[in-house]
Order: structure tokens, then C-alpha cells, then sequence
């Protein structure tokens, strides 16, 4: 099981370590410096030799957004104890003829970067590919380890791009990747708001994902339309790729044939609404949810943090609450603040509010890290590389 | 040449040290001084060569009047000073 979990937060990137059974805080970066995601890159860099005499392998990846200044990426090659700035996706030339406006609001689209909002490793085999997924939507790859990103141009320049809208921001982004990982050519992405979409081909061509997501906040006409949905974070069993689960605006949906096809969890209890969804990396029918009151409120229902998990595909849901404050906790757990390790026993989510949990047995019962951290935007644990 | 000066707030990120530059206007002027500080550029510039929103640019301790063309006039013996714009928090 992983014994090292990153903590992305609005003053800083926090580096947790697992010694014997306790867990605690062994590394601050950026301190201060708002830093919105974090990605662990397992595969080695330049061959298995040149990280053997540290424990580390691979890079991590940090994003900063300096609100003033932009965002920035780093990235580390020692496990976080160094950080060098990388390059930052950035947008081509914006034509001075491009006309269209963002659907509803009519303002002009945006054509600069406003937040990395995905970072994804590309395959086992395809060494220094990288995959980005920012605000206003645009759609970046590396294969040189992050120093340079290219604009995919096919998703941007696709018309259907230009139906997509802001979900929670004013601009639409893509949030997640989930690339294949045998066929790493094979991505899905998710976007809010467009929908999934899907690339065969490492982004030579796109398609939007089949049908089945329900949009409960557009005209009854739209609300199927697969283009316009809100899915606020798709994973992907790392065992069964062809399973996907999308927590949404309004409601659970998961998909067993790659998206072609998406079925509404229906009767979820407290709340099929939230932001964060984990796949089980072995198990198809096994997932966890952090369910909280939609969409005016955002709290968690009662004042109860609970966690939410399936392990038969959707039919029925456990709530799982030992180790969780059942009182007064108003705790949001953001897209990218929970996350499950390759074991699949190893759970670790963190809140708006700055509090961190971790599970060693698959939700069943939960351990507080810290109740006073800075507001958390991600976790990350280490994985080993999945051979592909 | 007019004298270019950075918030120190900017400095723990990436160096701007002061320098005198020459140049008609402030877009001169800068694209003059980046073209020797690269990243720097970055972080007062967006990709489309954009002022960023919350950055702020005085001469002579008046703000520009072209946020979008940097295009007022410096005299060889002015000042430039970019600072962050109180409306970013």
C-alpha cells in the first residue's frame, strides 16, 4: 500500500509519510503559495538507474496558481525535496476574426490559461507524456516530462467545444483524464460543463461520449444532451478501464462500456450530489463518494461528513461515517481531495475546512490527520507504476 | 533610458531586478526588458501578451492609461514601477 500522500492546499503543498501505523506531516512546499493539484508520475526518468539511490521514482507535478502572477507548474524529481519551474501551458494566438461567444452568458471565450486543472500520466511505455487539462477548456500534452505543452488543436477547434460553459467557474475546463492504462492512445476526459469526451487515437480525433448523463439544470429539451453535462469527476477502474464513474452536478452515473453508454444511480442516500468520486483500481463495482447537499448549499447533510460506497456496481450504497465528525461538520470535500491507493484499502479525502482523513480498510473506518490544515484542493497518494 | 522597476512582491518567484531601459513607450520598454528575463514575462503577461488583470503598471506614479496596448509614452528619464493591483485581494 502506498506509504506517501501529497496534500495540494490554498497555502501550500503538504507531504504526509506512514511510519508504522501513524501518518504524519514530513515536508512542506510551496508554504504559503496557493497550490490547486498535485500529480505523482511513477515512471522512472531517464531509465531505472538514475533514481535508484533514492526511494523516489518518477516526478511529481505541482500547480500553483499565483493569482497575480499566473499559474505556474514545478515539479520535483526528488520526491519534493527540490522544485524546478516547468513549462506553462499556454494558448495559441487568439484570431482577431473569432467571432463566437459563450453560450448563455454571450461573453467572448477566453483564450489564456486560468487554472491547470487536470495533470494525467500518459502510458507505461510512452516516456515524458503528460497530459493537462486546464481552464477555458483547452487540452495540453507533454512528452518531454512537463518542459513543454502542446495545444491539442483538434478538441479546441472541434464547434461542439464552443457549446461547452462554466460549471462553478465562469469558463468551461477539463477536470479529468482517465487514460487507458494499456492503450494509453485511449482517453477519457472529463468537462464541466461538456460532458465526457473521448479520443481513440492519443487526441488525433475526439468524439463527446454516448449518451445516458441527465442535466436536471437546462431546459427539459437539453437535458440528455451529452454535451452539456456537468460531471464533476470521472474515474476510471485502473483493472477494468471500460468502467467509469462520473460523480455529477446532479447525480451519479457510471458506465461499463467506455462511455458509449452512461446509467443514472438512482435513490442514493444522503445525496447523490458531491464533487469527489474514487474507483476501486481492481474492482469494477466497488467506488466512493463524499455526498453533501446540493448544489445552493454545499454542506454535508446534518452536519454529518459521511462517505459513500457501492460494492455491487450502484445497487445499494453503505454510508460510512466511524471516524467521521457526525456533529456540526461542514466540511466540502472538493474533485480532486479524495483519492484511493493501488491496493484499493487505502482511502485519504480532505475538506474546504482543512480537515484530512485517511482509511487503511476501505472506508470501513476513517482517521483524522489534521482538522487545520489550509483549505484542501487535492490529495495524491504515490502509486506504483501500472505496466501497460 | 527609463528606470524599470518590480514589486518586491514578484522577487521571491522570479528576479526583476531594477534596470534602466530604452524605449518610446511601456509595451517598448518592456518587451526590451523581458527579452532578457524571459520567465518574468510570464509572470506579468499572459500567453496572449495581455497585462494580467491584477497587475498594475504606473508611470511616473500615474497608472497607464492603455492597459491593452501599452501604448503611453515614457520619457527617457521616467520611471516605471509594476506593482499588483490592489483589486486582486
Amino acid at each position: 500500500m502506498s506509504q506517501r500522500l501529497h496534500v495540494a492546499t490554498r497555502k501550500g503543498l503538504f507531504t504526509l509519510d506512514r511510519h508504522g501505523a501513524r501518518w504524519s506531516i514530513t515536508r512542506t512546499s510551496f508554504l504559503g503559495d496557493n497550490c490547486t493539484l498535485v500529480m505523482h508520475d511513477p515512471r522512472p526518468i531517464g531509465g531505472r538507474t538514475r533514481q535508484r539511490r533514492t526511494k523516489f521514482s518518477g516526478q511529481l507535478v505541482a500547480a500553483l496558481d499565483h493569482g497575480h502572477f499566473g499559474v505556474k507548474l514545478h515539479r520535483s524529481r526528488d520526491g519534493g525535496a527540490t522544485w524546478q519551474p516547468i513549462g506553462t501551458p499556454a494558448y495559441p494566438p487568439k484570431p482577431a476574426d473569432y467571432k463566437p461567444r459563450m453560450p448563455a452568458e454571450g461573453a467572448p471565450y477566453e483564450w489564456a490559461l486560468k487554472r491547470v486543472w487536470s495533470l494525467a500520466p500518459g502510458g507505461a511505455h510512452q516516456p515524458g507524456r503528460l497530459w493537462c487539462g486546464t481552464l477555458p477548456g483547452g487540452l495540453f500534452r507533454s512528452d518531454d516530462h512537463g518542459d513543454n505543452w502542446e495545444f491539442n488543436r483538434t478538441l479546441w477547434d472541434d464547434p461542439k467545444r464552443e457549446e461547452w460553459f462554466g460549471g462553478g467557474a465562469e469558463v468551461p475546463g477539463i477536470h479529468s483524464i482517465c487514460v487507458h492504462p494499456t492503450d494509453p492512445d485511449r482517453l477519457v476526459l472529463g468537462i464541466s460543463c461538456g460532458g465526457a469526451w473521448i479520443t481513440e487515437d492519443g487526441g488525433g480525433s475526439w468524439r463527446c461520449s454516448g449518451p445516458g448523463m441527465r442535466a436536471e439544470y437546462m431546459p427539459a429539451e437539453r437535458a440528455f444532451d451529452p454535451n452539456i453535462q456537468d460531471p464533476h469527476l470521472v474515474a476510471q477502474c485502473t483493472a477494468h478501464p471500460d468502467t467509469l464513474w462520473v460523480q455529477h452536478h446532479n447525480g451519479i452515473f457510471r458506465s461499463t462500456d467506455r462511455a458509449a453508454h452512461w446509467t443514472e444511480i438512482q435513490n442514493v442516500k444522503p445525496s447523490a450530489f458531491g464533487f469527489a468520486v474514487a474507483a476501486h483500481p481492481k474492482d469494477p463495482d466497488t467506488a466512493w463518494f463524499v455526498p453533501a447537499i446540493k448544489d445552493e448549499k454545499r454542506i454535508p447533510f446534518g452536519g454529518r461528513v459521511v462517505v459513500n460506497r457501492t460494492t455491487n456496481g450502484g445497487r445499494t450504497f453503505k454510508t460510512l461515517t466511524r471516524g467521521l465528525p457526525q456533529k456540526h461538520a461542514y466540511d466540502l470535500v472538493f474533485r480532486h481531495a479524495l483519492d484511493v491507493d493501488e491496493s484499493g484499502d487505502r482511502l485519504a479525502f480532505g475538506s474546504t475546512t482543512g480537515s484530512l482523513w485517511v482509511s487503511e480498510n476501505g472506508g470501513d473506518s476513517w482517521k483524522s490527520l489534521s482538522q487545520h490544515l489550509p483549505p484542501i484542493y487535492a490529495v495524491c497518494f504515490e502509486k506504483p507504476l501500472v505496466a501497460g | 533610458m527609463a528606470l524599470v522597476r518590480f514589486t518586491q512582491n514578484i522577487q521571491r518567484h522570479v528576479a526583476c531586478p531594477p534596470r534602466n531601459v530604452e524605449g518610446p513607450t511601456v509595451r517598448d520598454i518592456l518587451n526590451a526588458y523581458f527579452r532578457g528575463n524571459a520567465l518574468a514575462r510570464d509572470y506579468v503577461f499572459d500567453e496572449q501578451g495581455q497585462l494580467r488583470r491584477h497587475m498594475a503598471i504606473f508611470i511616473d506614479g500615474e497608472p497607464v492609461l492603455d492597459r491593452r496596448g501599452l501604448a503611453d509614452p515614457v520619457s527617457p528619464a521616467g520611471t516605471i514601477d509594476i506593482v499588483q493591483a490592489l483589486s486582486g485581494g
